[in-house]
């Protein structure tokens, strides 16, 4: 038995997907920049996959560059856009809770000098877009806030914070690669000038990502080639993985509401289960679905803590019993520190460090949720009955 | 009955669930070496394998920095050793997991051995390291994620005396790898879910049976540091740490001799140990030897040979392994350090702790080495020597 429940760190890939990028991997192999027919055949795919990404954020496909990833997009929006920029003095406005691939660019850009301000957020795990306002500089030059939190699924109010941008001329970006796909994503509508994605977040293969960039917007390229990417990344294009991604686009532009809908059940089945089998555990972050009508938090994602319980060991546990989930971001995980998204809402080192993280997929059915639920409540008794973290007076009360 | 028959039949003494039919979990901690490999690969013919790879410390912290630049093998950077056991997790195909004990290592193992050094005591981090964090935090992990026992690669032996229904440690068959001195501080909960395969074994056996299974590890030679000082230059790595610490040592002394002459000037009582001859800094006709550090007054006394024999020492932080408490008057064969062979002593019971007698003087016994106590093959108990001399 193998139960995963862990997509915010990675989707299966699509069937239709991986049928669809078999012939470039196979007869189909030109490439998208040659001049010749095998060529021109790769180039239509890579401009196929284009329009279809294009259509799932709706933007226009020149709009949208393909990358190796989201940190690659990530990387090329913010080093990008704030070396591209002419000021003497640049500042940068970013929040706590980014992911690395945000948070690290932004570090080695203050080493370059320039000032970042990273904004706090709530208890609930928001930015506040008046953090943001007051966070303003005549300096600023860029503004990167996250769509949805990997870590607890808030899904921040980037609406509002791009607005605030726009009005003061500064440019906005947006790390879209938790909701892009799963959720709508709509540049126009949110008003960000780039966002990134990635396709094995939705059911694309790893390893190809792509960046929206607002037409007009200029970015200084971190790497230097031929056969550009829009003029901004240049290489022979991954076609077989932009197909995929192209496929994976197509699949989440159809068939999104219905998906979010459906996890989103799931989720509230399983994370309300836990709550009445499990003492001393809670969510982090809010509960709160959809607001306005727009999801406020991700239909797929639960953030628990579970008191007494060091969250690798419950996620070692589980996985010895055929669930994979997490205690956070992968590529965080084995670090020492606990979650700093976590942390930043302002739970207590212990508390982080005892939480974990289900993200729930397509693919997952209710019978997947009643084995987690069978198996979770005996776990965490047994680890919190060798816990030594447990409190004397509640021994009893814990193991029971 | 093997060892492994009393261990399964032992758990319904320690009031475990486990029924005839239960088959048996069973973590190991991996080093990456041949040793803990070879447990794994023997553990994994019977039963259901779990292998768990502590990361402890930061090599990239670069304390001692350029430890890395001169290869040390096996040792140096510890991603090669978790690199290696998940080469064996892999080959042997049972489950792996590295897990992240930094926080707690620093705190139970590094720092203490900087604190004990700077105190002018000698000490023997390994052994905080089994009571703390492979016997304490590691196999906590492993009985919380299901595994009945933790199986390791010492050389040592644990057996259940069913008439005493105690869990004994006996000294390995092979006694030129024997590490019990070093597990001495385990309690009977610690020796009743820990298993050691290879204390019946031979080293060269072990090798061999590595070779015979195509560990990946087979021939990946020994590290004989510690583990987070790999070049084993610990002064330096005191020094550099203590900087991080931002607290910099300036430990500079004396060197005088038992009259209060001085001789010489040092740069930190750490860079001594009781019996040490070499790096004095004085220039005299008989060989002189470290014969105490004093930590008040940073001074290192130093002597000729026989000022270092001593026929008693103070004993605190005792554990007992083959006796609930010890009688007063017990004859032992008492080990002060790891290279030490036991020698024949009497213990008193004495305040919080034990002073130990030996028949006859012993040769620099060093505040905070352990003071471990056999009977034959037996560890009957052991505790950390607290001042020579009564």
């Amino acid at each position: 038995m193998s139960l995963y429940f862990d997509h915010n760190a990675t989707t299966p890939l699509a069937p239709e997907a991986l049928e669809e990028m078999l012939p470039y991997m196979r007869q189909d192999y030109g490439n998208a920049a040659s001049i010749h027919r095998p060529g021109q055949r790769a180039r239509a795919a890579v401009e196929k996959a284009r329009a279809q990404v294009a259509a799932l954020v709706h933007c226009e496909p020149n709009e949208i560059v393909f990358t190796s990833g989201g940190t690659e997009s990530n990387n090329i929006a913010i080093l990008g856009a704030v070396r591209e920029s002419g000021k003497a003095r640049k500042h940068v406005i970013t929040s706590v809770i980014e992911h690395h691939a945000v948070l690290r660019p932004c570090q080695a850009l203050e080493r370059e000098g320039v000032e970042v301000t990273y904004v706090p957020v709530s208890a609930d795990g928001f930015v506040e877009p008046d953090e943001v306002r007051k966070a303003l500089r005549p300096e600023t030059v860029l503004i990167s806030i996250m769509h949805a939190n990997n870590e607890t699924g808030a899904v921040q109010p980037v609406k509002d914070i791009a607005a605030i941008a726009r009005e003061a001329g500064v440019l906005f970006h947006s790390d879209a690669v938790q909701s892009t796909g799963k959720i709508p994503v709509d540049v126009t509508g949110l008003g960000v000038d780039l966002l990134s994605m990635s396709a094995h977040k939705f059911g694309g293969p790893k390893g190809v990502g792509a960046l929206f960039v607002r037409q007009g917007v200029r970015l200084l390229p971190l790497m230097f080639g031929g056969m550009k990417e829009l003029d901004t990344r240049p290489g022979t294009e991954n076609v077989a993985g932009i197909v995929g991604m192209g496929a994976a686009a197509r699949l989440a532009t159809e068939n999104m509401d219905q998906d979010a809908q459906q996890l989103a059940r799931l989720r509230d089945r399983l994370e309300a289960e836990i709550l009445k089998r499990i003492d001393r555990a809670g969510v982090n972050g809010a509960r709160e679905n959809v607001r306005d009508g727009e999801w406020r938090r991700m239909p797929n994602t639960t953030n628990l803590y579970f008191d007494f319980v060091e969250g690798e060991a419950l996620v070692i546990a589980l996985d010895l019993q055929g669930i994979a989930c997490s205690t956070g971001s992968a590529c965080s995980s084995g670090s020492v520190e606990p979650s700093h998204v976590l942390l930043a809402m302002g739970l207590s080192a212990e508390r982080a460090r005892s939480s974990v993280r289900f993200s729930l997929g397509k693919a997952n059915t209710e019978q997947d949720v009643d084995t987690v639920l069978r198996i979770i409540a005996p776990t965490v008794k047994r680890l919190r009955a060798l816990s030594p973290r447990v409190p004397a007076e509640m021994r009893e009360s814990v193991r029971n | 009955m093997s060892f492994k028959e009393l261990v399964i039949e032992s758990s319904v003494v320690a009031e475990t669930k486990i029924s005839s039919d239960h088959r048996p979990l069973v973590a190991v901690a991996m080093s990456g070496g041949v040793d803990s490999s070879t447990v794994a690969a023997l553990m994994a013919r019977e039963y259901g394998v779990v292998g768990l790879t502590m990361q402890l410390w930061d090599q990239k912290r670069s304390i001692n920095g350029d430890a890395c630049a001169t290869p040390v093998r096996g040792r140096c950077c510890s991603t090669n050793d978790v690199y290696d056991a998940r080469r064996v997790a892999e080959h042997l195909d049972f489950p792996f997991y590295v897990v992240n004990h930094q926080r707690q290592f620093e705190e139970t193992v590094v720092h203490p051995f900087v604190s004990e050094y700077l105190a002018g005591r000698t000490p023997i981090p390994c052994t905080h390291c089994n009571n703390h964090i492979k016997f304490g935090e590691l196999l906590r992990l492993a009985r919380q994620v299901g595994a009945d026992y933790l199986a390791t690669g010492h050389y040592a032996r644990v057996e259940l005396d069913r008439e005493s229904g105690r869990y004994l440690l006996r000294k390995a068959v092979d006694e030129t790898r024997d590490q019990s001195y070093f597990l001495f501080g385990l309690t009977q909960e610690q020796l009743s879910r820990s298993w050691f395969p290879l204390g019946e074994m031979r080293k060269l056996e072990v090798r061999e049976l590595a070779r015979e299974m195509a560990l990946p590890v087979a021939e990946k030679p020994e590290s004989h540091e510690i583990c987070f000082v790999p070049d084993g230059d610990y002064a330096r790595f005191l020094e550099k740490y203590q900087q991080e610490r931002g607290t910099p040592v300036s430990d500079t002394g004396e060197v005088v001799t038992a009259e209060g002459e001085v001789l010489a000037k040092h740069d930190g009582l750490y860079h001594f140990t009781v019996g040490q001859r070499k790096g004095l800094g004085v220039a005299v006709g008989n060989p002189l030897y470290v014969i105490s550090l004093n930590p008040a007054s940073r001074r290192v006394v130093v002597g000729e040979g026989d000022a270092l024999l001593t026929r008693t020492c103070f004993v605190r932080d005792t554990n007992w392994i083959a006796v609930e408490a010890p009688t007063d008057g017990l004859r032992v064969e008492a080990k002060i350090r790891h290279q030490h062979s036991p020698a024949p002593a009497t213990l008193y019971i004495e305040g919080d702790g034990v002073r130990v007698e030996f028949d006859n003087p012993q040769r620099a016994v060093t505040p905070g080495q352990a003071a471990v106590f056999y009977q034959g093959d037996l560890v009957v108990g052991g505790g950390w020597i607290e001042r020579v001399g009564t």
